[in-house]
């Protein structure tokens, strides 16, 4: 193989890899905060009795199982693809990430062989207080499945608790120190809150659309109205978290923080803070940047004049793809800042008496709907990215962990990759598009029964008719 | 001398794969299986028969698959590393294939007016995962081409007759499983036509396990050594031995029109023939080249993960039993309720 064609296979592989990785991470960010959204409305219906709450637990019910459906079909290619496409980097840190991805499997295991059926299904066969228990054990298991992953990927920001055996592979020598590594906590705040404002954003948008065609649909307002307090409350938190989780990556990879911030050059008395610009790799130099004077070392270092080095002390093939990380970074923050100000309009609007009544916030809300994806989508790939040119960050290089594979196989399976993702998941958010147009209504049929959901794992009794099962075998 | 844990570990981590892969055989086997057998089957009220005796069940059976994959990855990152490389294309055709035949599950009820395209991406989906299995299989057993601590071969290494003829064996035992499934789980004329099938595909089964089990030994000395030698051999004839007792009990209870055994038998066969390769390969997971000590992670790996296995595991067993039980019986067109 000719030195081209190995770049190639690492390029294609990365490309795969990203692109199937993009698509399964958008269905897991909406499924974790709607289980809570969920559980909540649940709550909420067995506390107050108010019709309005079930109504809209059945309509957002029918979202989650296609939702989640998708996430589970996608995660199957996952758990193959990092032998497929990064052998090298199984081998080495298998027995390290492995134990923790066999958790991660095994509890959405058991979450979909135990509750998931109950919770689609179960409404009129077991009791409220079993259904609501049921619904609860779904939204924790989907932050246990956060949990594990995110201490996966954070590990390999920021390893920790290892050793290295003589076939040069992470042997683990201290568990709690590689499920608690540095990064994680700050990763796993940011991301579930991010799984919050997402699933917030969704649900705003579909009241908001619901509101400018009727205004007076009670369960639209609803919607609405718990979307715009959540994201009132958790848009200035995840802002918090976000900065806490910067100066943890100033702290273990500051090379990701350079490229974020566009530093080419260190700045021994005050950083200037980057509004906008582009960056140009080849000349070690952001082109027509605007900027804030010494705003970012006030931001990192909370001081004017602290010093913060630059690009200049790291050897150019350690960099990060830096245009890359800079403007996913602007991205993921101008998003950001937009949630709160939605929340902020919102809440004026609130205090106003006009929350229902104003038509240009409710368009500002639909137009916002997908944001919290793109945002995901944003910070994920600054992250990713920013850990270049490492899978383990300082220990194992991208361009040593790819299989030995070549080029026109990777690209085959990438091009069958993209036509079926599209097609087939684009039928998916058609359908889940589909059930957004219908209004809530009094009454909101749940799921049909007797109709197979993906989801639905082993399918449990309740979902069965109690005559069924009572009438003998054969 | 104290005894040494991490080889203890790892065939017990051998053997709770060598489950989880053996449970997604049988289990998604005979799902695939029906998948395959559409064709077969009118449109309307058989195929929606076929479809509700499988809706309940299929995505838990699907899941034993994800956790050989993680199981493999964790406890043999070694073998996880050479395999999948090696197997590159057959394994991608079958994820791809797999999504299809899921979402296939799905749409075809959400969307009536596609409902016959949709039957063609499930038959699809279903025979492109059964043969890129098989052909998975065959590539494992005949040989992979190990470089230092990773794949040394080519992309194209897994295509052989050998594979093939694994590849195309697969299938007719998927097809074997549909069919006595749906003997066991349907009335009337669906019935009628699996029944049918059942037979073909029960002599198709039948003569792929006779070639198969020829052509083994052949394609390494060691695995004819596991299977000839003195006096195991004793033990490992009682193999080949159980498969004709089974053969012809299984066409003797097709051609009384009994109602579980076929399916039972099938997977009796499925069993017998699971063992066969076990004889073959152990101790090896990577056939011929590494066995599952050289590629087994550490015992602190194992134990911390066996902790979760040995508390979950039972627990999702337990829970498919179940589920299995209460669905029982026969089917009907109009839901599984």
């Amino acid at each position: 193989m000719s030195l081209l064609s190995d770049i190639d296979a690492v390029v294609l592989a990365r490309a795969q890899f990203g692109f199937t990785v993009a698509f399964h991470i958008v269905f897991p960010a909406f499924s974790i905060g709607l289980a809570s959204y969920l559980a909540v409305l649940e709550g909420l219906w067995l506390a107050t009795g108010r019709e309005v709450y079930i109504n809209l637990f059945k309509y957002w019910l029918k979202i989650f199982a296609v939702a989640f459906a998708m996430g589970v079909v996608s995660g199957i290619v996952m758990s193959y693809q990092f032998g497929t496409n990064w052998s090298v980097y199984s081998d080495r840190t298998g027995p390290v990430l492995g134990p923790m991805m066999a958790y991660e499997v095994l509890s959405a295991f058991f979450l979909e062989a135990g509750f998931l059926g109950v919770m689609l299904f179960g409404m009129n066969k077991v009791g409220r207080g079993l259904h609501f228990l049921a619904t609860l054990m779904v939204a924790i298991g989907t932050c246990f499945s956060a949990f594990w992953i995110l201490s996966v990927n954070s590990w390999m920001q920021t390893p920790a608790g290892y050793a290295t055996n003589a076939q040069g592979q992470f042997v683990p020598a201290d568990w709690w120190a590689i499920v608690f590594n540095p990064s994680f906590p700050y990763r796993l705040v940011h991301m579930v809150l991010a799984a919050y404002l997402t699933t917030a954003l969704v649900v705003g948008a579909v009241g908001a659309w619901h509101l400018l065609r009727e205004r007076g649909n009670t369960g639209a307002r609803t919607m609405f109205s718990m979307a715009m307090w959540m994201l009132a409350c958790v848009a200035p938190l995840q802002i918090l978290a976000g900065d806490a989780h910067g100066l943890n990556t100033l702290e273990h990879q500051p090379v990701k923080v350079m490229a974020m911030e566009g530093h080419f050059q260190s700045h021994p008395d005050g950083a200037p803070l980057v509004l906008f610009g582009l960056p140009d790799e080849q000349a070690a130099t952001v082109r027509y940047a605007i900027e804030v004077p010494k705003l970012s070392s006030l931001i990192l270092k909370h001081s004017l004049n602290a010093p913060l080095k630059g690009l200049d002390t790291v050897p150019r093939q350690d960099w990060p793809p830096v245009p890359i990380v800079f403007w996913s970074f602007r991205v993921m923050v101008a998003i950001g800042f937009a949630m709160l100000g939605l929340g902020l309009w919102s809440l004026w609007a609130r205090l106003k008496g006009r929350l229902f009544a104003t038509p240009w916030l409710h368009r500002a809300a639909l137009a916002m709907g997908p944001a919290g994806f793109v945002a995901v989508l944003a910070g994920w790939i600054t992250t990713e990215v920013g850990r270049q040119p490492y899978t383990v960050y300082g220990l194992l290089r991208t361009a040593d962990s790819v299989s030995p594979l070549q080029a026109p196989a990777v690209a085959a399976s990438l091009v069958a990759f993209v036509l079926v993702y599209f097609a087939v998941f684009g039928m998916g958010v058609l359908y889940i598009l589909r059930l957004m147009a219908h209004a809530p209504h009094p009454g909101e049929p749940g799921l049909e029964p007797g109709l197979p959901i993906r989801a639905a794992g082993v399918t449990p009794a309740p979902a069965v008719d109690p005559d069924r099962h009572l009438q003998p075998a054969e | 001398m104290l005894p040494s844990m991490d080889v203890d570990l790892s065939v017990v981590w051998a053997f709770v794969i060598a489950f989880a892969v053996f449970a997604y055989v049988v289990m998604d086997g005979f799902d695939l299986g029906v998948g395959l057998l559409f064709p077969g089957l009118r449109p309307g009220e058989e195929r929606d028969t076929a479809m509700n005796s499988i809706a309940p069940v299929w995505d838990g059976n699907e899941t034993w698959l994800i956790l050989g994959g993680g199981g493999l990855f964790a406890a043999f990152p070694l073998a996880y590393a050479i395999i999948l490389p090696a197997l590159y294309a057959p394994i991608i055709a079958m994820l791809l294939g797999l999504i299809f035949r899921g979402v296939a599950f799905e749409f075809r009820w959400r969307d009536p007016g596609h409902r016959a395209a949709w039957d063609v991406a499930f038959t699809g989906g279903s025979l492109v995962a059964a043969l890129a299995q098989g052909i998975t299989l065959g590539a494992l057993l005949q040989g992979i081409t190990v470089a230092g601590r990773g794949y040394g071969g080519g992309w194209w290494d897994w295509l052989t007759p050998f594979s093939l003829l694994t590849g195309v064996s697969l299938v007719v035992g998927y097809a074997l499983l549909g069919a006595t499934w749906l003997v066991m789980r349907t009335e009337g004329t669906t019935r009628i036509h699996a029944r049918r099938m059942a037979f073909r595909f029960g002599i198709a089964t039948i003569a792929c396990i006779g070639l198969v089990s020829a052509a083994t030994p052949f394609l390494n000395p060691t695995y004819a050594g596991r299977w000839f030698a003195w006096p195991s051999v004793l033990m490992t004839a009682q193999v080949p031995l159980l498969v004709v007792v089974g053969s012809a009990l299984f066409f003797r209870a097709l051609a009384r029109d009994a109602e579980r055994a076929p399916f039972l038998l099938a997977l009796g066969l499925f069993a017998l023939s699971y063992v066969g390769l076990g004889v073959s390969i152990f101790p090896d997971i990577v056939p011929g080249r590494v066995t599952i000590w050289e590629a087994a992670s550490p015992p602190a790996s194992q134990i911390f993960m066996l902790v979760g296995a040995s508390v979950l595991i039972p627990v999702i067993l337990a829970y498919t039993v179940y589920a299995y039980w209460v669905f029982r019986g026969k089917v009907g067109a109009e839901g599984y309720h």
